[in-house]
């Protein structure tokens, strides 16, 4: 560093209105979420007196009330929670393996099954083949149909092979001297080095996951095994009439309940977010390179 | 003397790693069954599908369906509709985050800078259905805030997601919205990487920042651009099903109705399957075409290509 050069007034000028314009554009990111908060806290009546909410003017818990007494919520609730800790567990241990022995370029076979990888991403089947193939191996109306089918993503698992790409062989072989073999290697050796790698592709495999409405929709009839995703569509979507499982008159509660809902849904991925955030960058880059 | 130089058997090589291939089973099967399963499956395009006899055993019948497919105005609806959305959203979605990366690489390094990084990128880790949701309260004629700031500057109410002239713009913003913050980070990503000796010598021969713009920091991440235009050209059939199918409703099915949404609801609410996995079909092969053909674009241009 060191070369100083003073600014012109008209770089000035460009740093505060591009530093203005940011600003406003991160705004515009959150303000819909903050607008949400603040209307599941609001009474109906206070809702429906004003267009913008930037504070409650009159506070109200009754949707999230009639939210935390709704059986489906939770019923929906406890199916996500499975289809995403589980989901992402299988994911990332198949992904994981996949990816190791694809990074090992001298293996026989490693071209062909790279390019069979690959060429995944470039042609499918379609919807309705890949539905006949669901239904014949008897996922339809399971939750195992929200995670086996997808159990690979393969552009994350290129992220995680070309993090195995970076490791240093003498890393490796000096683990084979030792009496290891390749399982103990990847699981020993090579996970804790990539860490970074790991957790981005669990981030991404886990927010798949709690957002997931295709695989639901196309798959699961039955309300029972409905995710959280599907409960929120039928809630915000359908008429309230249609809606009114419970019995109870949704049209009462209104914009506030539905916006609770949101909330409720949105928190754990808000939670979690901060403790991946600093890794992923890193990772999604080495997901931009080269398949 | 005898060199013994064959190669080790086959076998012995595989006992030698038998670990590694090990490994590879859960994927093999994973890939073998729902990734080729369904483009094996797909040749049901050209048969009479009867689910009690499967699909190998089902009669074939020639380009029936395709026949059928092509002489049907709904199909080129769907068809046209889907590149529209998708077209637009490539003209102004894919610039837009190279122009925030830019932006925000001129910013002074510091707090508020990783702040406004962390803001827009939030939206991409929320699900359609409940963005939706949130859409449909701030954008209502009634009493949502965007038409209530209309109405203060004396406009007329909008009915973004009621008006069919309305609702493709919605979608195309709002999907812009939803993903700009994600693919600033990657070009951002790439920015950073940009060796700072290059801007220091830039400096030193006298070089403005305009100048270091563009002749260091845009050549810079031209290939992560090639890369990502790749992509996207690859996404181009995929309009975003669940985007649309959260939002859409009859009364915009003209402009809105996508390939996607279209086979959903004429393969599995109607059952028609053969005559929708044509369709399919049909969108997989124009994808998998345009994919080869921007790769080998960028290859031309001097750049790597992704395939």
């Amino acid at each position: 560093m060191g070369v100083k050069i003073k600014q012109s007034f008209a770089a000035n000028v460009f740093d505060i209105i591009n530093t203005v314009f940011l600003v406003l554009l991160a705004l515009s990111c959150i303000y819909p979420f903050w607008e949400t908060l603040i209307v599941s806290f609001s009474s109906l009546k206070s809702y429906l007196g004003s267009d913008v909410h930037l504070w409650p003017t009159e506070w109200s818990f009754a949707g999230y009330a009639y939210m935390l007494s709704n059986k489906d919520l939770w019923v929906s609730y406890l199916n996500t929670l499975f289809v995403t800790i589980v989901g992402t567990g299988v994911n990332v241990v198949i992904t994981v393996m996949t990816a190791y022995v694809l990074s090992k370029k001298n293996l026989h076979g490693h071209r062909i099954l790279t390019f069979l990888a690959v060429f995944t991403m470039m042609f499918n089947g379609g919807i309705i083949p890949t539905y006949i193939i669901v239904k014949q191996v008897h996922l339809i109306n399971s939750l195992w149909a929200l995670i086996l089918p997808t159990a690979i993503t393969t552009s994350y698992m290129i992220i995680m092979r070309n993090f195995f790409f970076g490791i240093p062989k003498e890393l490796e072989e000096s683990a084979v001297i030792d009496g290891c073999n390749e399982i103990g290697v990847l699981f020993k050796i090579l996970l804790p080095v990539s860490l970074p790698g790991v957790l981005t592709i669990t981030l991404f495999y886990s927010v798949d996951h709690w957002n997931d409405f295709f695989n639901a929709i196309m798959y699961l009839n039955d309300r029972s095994k409905w995710p959280l995703q599907m409960f929120l569509r039928s809630m915000l979507f359908e008429s309230d009439a249609a809606y009114a499982s419970g019995g109870e008159s949704l049209f009462l509660l209104g914009q506030p309940m539905k916006m609770s809902a949101v909330i409720a849904s949105v928190l754990p991925v808000m939670l979690i977010f901060p403790f991946f955030q600093k890794y992923f960058t890193k990772g999604i880059l080495l997901g931009a390179v080269k398949g | 003397m005898i060199t013994d130089n064959r190669k080790p058997s086959v076998l012995t090589y595989f006992r030698k790693h038998k670990y590694l291939y090990l490994m590879l089973i859960p994927g093999i099967l994973y890939y073998a069954v729902f990734c080729y399963g369904p483009m094996y499956g797909a040749i049901m395009a050209f048969k009479d599908f009867n689910p009690l006899e499967g699909i190998i055993s089902s009669p074939w019948v020639g380009f029936k369906y395709f026949k059928q497919l092509f002489l049907l105005d709904k199909f080129y609806d769907v068809f046209f509709n889907t590149l529209s959305i998708s077209f637009t959203r490539l003209l102004f979605g894919f610039p837009f985050p190279i122009l925030i990366a830019l932006l925000l690489n001129e910013m002074k390094r510091g707090k508020l800078r990783d702040t406004i990084q962390t803001a827009i990128y939030i939206p991409n880790f929320i699900s359609w259905v409940v963005l939706g949701g949130i859409m449909v309260n701030l954008l209502s004629v009634e009493n949502g805030a965007v038409n209530a700031v209309i109405r203060f500057f004396g406009g007329k109410p909008i009915g973004f997601l009621s008006d069919e002239k309305y609702f493709i713009p919605t979608l195309v913003v709002s999907m812009i919205w939803k993903t700009f913050g994600y693919n600033t980070i990657i070009y951002f990503a790439a920015l950073t990487g940009i060796d700072s000796q290059l801007y220091e010598a830039a400096k030193v021969d006298g070089a403005g920042r305009f100048r270091q713009l563009i002749y260091i920091t845009i050549p810079g991440i031209i290939p992560i651009i090639v890369v990502m235009f790749i992509m996207r050209i690859g996404n181009i059939m995929q309009a975003g099903f669940e985007q649309v199918f959260v939002l859409y409703h009859p009364g915009v099915y003209g402009t809105a109705d996508i390939i996607d949404t279209y086979v959903y609801r004429i393969g599995l609410q109607e059952g028609k399957f053969e005559f929708s996995a044509a369709i399919g079909l049909f969108k997989s092969v124009i994808n998998f075409i345009l994919i080869l053909v921007a790769n080998r674009l960028a290859r031309i241009a001097g750049e790597e290509g992704v395939y």
